[in-house]
């Protein structure tokens, strides 16, 4: 794997090298107000987490025309890496920059250090900073919606999940489905397999084959491509979008997809830059505010979809939490009694799994 | 025995890419010629291969055109680097960068759309073997290229006069030269020869094996099909081990996690890599036989003027 990682670079940097001259070449004829930058995990053409962030980076650029223009920088791996390439954002005159991966959480707040006039978003992390806030959409809500339904059309009773990496985001995402599933259809369980990438369309396909051979008829993911859907529709069973509407890739298995939203965040945050009245914050949006909506429900029963549709509803106006109690971990210990609810740090931090999740979670 | 036969046609699907790579960079090496453009000879592939398929709606065509477009990048690399003498290494690792840009840029207009999955061409009556028959003959078009191509390779380069050109070209390219056979002419058919095979492992990626289009959806697989080649020190049937211990494996400990083994996944997520280059490299322990494999020549310019 090493040789493949240093030829990535190579390619990597070489791409950063050409974009940065582009960008000092055509610097002086601009006239915009700001510049805004993008880094994103995965190719902009992965029709997941990357095309979603994309497209709210359109949005602002539709929203400020001539005042404003973007620059991405795509498939930048987390690590070393990103640190290069925000520090050349950083560098080239961007007064606003996203950084949309967990893993560039300590890069940006490294590269912020040495560059305080410039206004860092970082994504999903937890580290904040005078000049660097967080942002992150409440991706558990529509989890619990899906576990809802996952529970209520499931005949084998076993739901299968593939899952990328054992961090905090993507535990909670298993538990809320779990505790979702569990909540109609107490007798079902998750299998949960760790592809330990976040895109690779093979990988991810052939996770979701090895769940299907093992019982699982309902198929989720927290992976960016739609290859663990089309692979769940090709072999005849049920499962869900990720990140986006991916019903043109599963048209008889895609129940809904979480789709997340950023457009609204981008554009309101480009515009406090502007405005002068950008500060520092945690942002932590879900149903309620728009950061995370659910596709169409589709090839469902009336009533399992008359019930996805009560739990979307709740969920959204604040009558229910996905996290509210009883919830039992693994072990048999009881993380919440029955009316207590799970704070958002505990959220933040989660690194155990629920009851009904089969295996013992990665450390 | 149906999970096991389950667990099989999936491995049979991860093997495929790689085995289809490493074949047709197995005989460019032997001509003498390293190409280290297998990963954006391959992505180009794949998406000239669902390009055509979704455009015309024929599954032949887009495995056809995947072939080309691998013929058509290997030609650039055999242009610079037999014609005007560009350093190889350089000239693939450009190769792929120039691969992976040109396919997200062709492959634009083609993101979130579907294609019919390649259907299996059952071979009649051996299809209907208990077990084997659906693991052996019950697969499609390309699978059973990645064999046929495989023994076709091992048996020309052993067999026959044009295997021994080949040979000689790639372990001594002045004294084949002397003897009087065009070095330029055979090392480059052997570079399209490893273009089109790297075009038939697009195609499967994005026409059989994950049927859509997406960015870098190659994820690095013509980087191990490169290293099975070495790995494999140059000879066909250690390919064919190489590449199906590295799928099994993959596959393997992705059942193996499901089925609830309380290995890290991190660590199983090693384990292909890890096994794989631990049993070549056990069983290519003879130095005096990698030499006698090893291509002489790989990656040596060749002056004709010499």
């Amino acid at each position: 794997m090493t040789q493949i990682r240093f030829n990535r670079r190579a390619i990597l940097g070489a791409f950063v090298g050409a974009a940065a001259a582009t960008g000092l070449a055509i610097a002086p004829a601009q006239a915009e107000d700001l510049k805004v930058g993008f880094v994103y995990v995965g190719p902009i053409g992965d029709h997941g987490w990357t095309y979603r962030h994309d497209i709210g980076r359109l949005a602002v650029e539709e929203a400020f025309g001539d005042r404003v223009s973007t620059t991405y920088v795509e498939s930048v791996p987390e690590g070393a890496d990103a640190e290069r390439v925000i520090t050349q954002l950083a560098n080239s005159g961007h007064g606003l920059i996203f950084t949309t991966s967990f893993g560039y959480m300590n890069p940006t707040i490294k590269v912020a250090k040495r560059f305080p006039n410039v206004k860092f978003e970082h994504a999903t992390g937890y580290k904040q900073a005078p000049n660097v806030s967080t942002y992150s959409g409440r991706f558990y809500e529509g989890r619990f919606v899906q576990g809802v339904i996952a529970g209520m059309m499931t005949k084998t009773n076993v739901a299968g999940y593939v899952a990328s990496f054992p961090i905090p985001e993507v535990v909670r995402g298993i538990n809320a489905f779990t505790l979702g599933m569990k909540s109609v259809n107490p007798d079902a369980s998750l299998k949960v397999v760790w592809v330990s990438t976040w895109y690779d369309p093979g990988k991810e396909g052939d996770a979701a084959k090895a769940l299907i051979d093992q019982g699982a008829d309902i198929i989720t993911q927290h992976t960016d491509s739609p290859a663990p859907l089309q692979t769940a529709e090709n072999r005849g069973v049920m499962g869900f979008g990720q990140a986006s509407d991916m019903i043109q890739f599963a048209p008889k298995s895609q129940m809904t997809a979480n789709i997340d939203d950023w457009n609204p965040y981008y554009v309101a945050r480009t515009k406090a830059v502007l405005d002068g009245t950008w500060e520092s914050g945690d942002t932590w949006h879900g149903l309620a505010e728009g950061m995370l909506a659910m596709a169409p429900f589709t090839n469902l029963p009336a009533d399992v979809q008359k019930k996805a549709e009560e739990t979307l509803a709740a969920l959204t106006s604040g009558e229910m939490h996905a996290f509210d109690g009883p919830i039992t971990n693994q072990a048999g210990e009881v993380v919440a009694k029955a009316g207590e609810r799970l704070d958002d740090g505990v959220l933040l931090g989660m690194n155990y799994y629920v009851e009904g999740v089969e295996g013992s979670l990665p450390k | 025995m149906d999970a096991l036969m389950l667990l099989l046609l999936t491995v049979i699907t991860a093997a495929t890419p790689l085995l289809l790579a490493a074949t047709g960079e197995l005989v460019t090496e032997k001509a003498g010629v390293l190409n280290l453009g297998v990963e954006g000879m391959m992505i180009v592939g794949a998406v000239t291969a669902f390009a055509v398929a979704v455009t015309t709606g024929s599954s032949g065509l887009g495995i056809i055109a995947g072939a080309a477009a691998g013929v058509l990048m290997s030609g650039i690399f055999s242009f610079l680097t037999l014609s005007l003498l560009a350093n190889q290494v350089a000239t693939g690792l450009a190769l792929t960068i120039f691969g992976i840009g040109l396919s997200s840029m062709i492959g634009k207009g083609f993101v979130g759309l579907a294609v019919t999955p390649l259907s299996q061409l059952d071979i009649p009556g051996l299809s209907a073997i208990p077990f084997l028959g659906p693991i052996l003959f019950g697969q499609d078009v390309l699978v059973y290229l990645s064999f046929v191509m495989l023994f076709a390779v091992s048996y020309v380069l052993r067999k026959t006069r044009i295997g021994l050109i080949l040979r000689a070209v790639g372990d001594s390219h002045d004294a084949a030269h002397a003897i009087g056979y065009s070095v330029l002419k055979v090392r480059y058919l052997a570079v399209l020869f490893g273009g089109a095979m790297s075009g038939l492992a697009g195609a499967y990626l994005s026409l059989a094996y994950t049927p859509l289009w997406a960015e870098n959806m190659t994820a690095g697989r013509g980087w191990i099909a490169l290293a099975l080649v070495v790995f494999a020190t140059w000879r066909p049937a250690r390919l064919l081990l190489g590449a199906y211990l590295f799928g099994g494996i993959t596959i393997l400990q992705l059942h193996g996690q499901s089925f609830g083994w309380s290995i890290p996944s991190q660590i199983m997520s090693m384990l292909p890599y890890l096994a794989t280059i631990a049993v070549l490299v056990v069983i290519s322990g003879d130095r005096a036989k990698i030499r006698l494999n090893a291509p002489a020549c790989l990656g040596k310019v060749f002056h004709q003027t010499k």
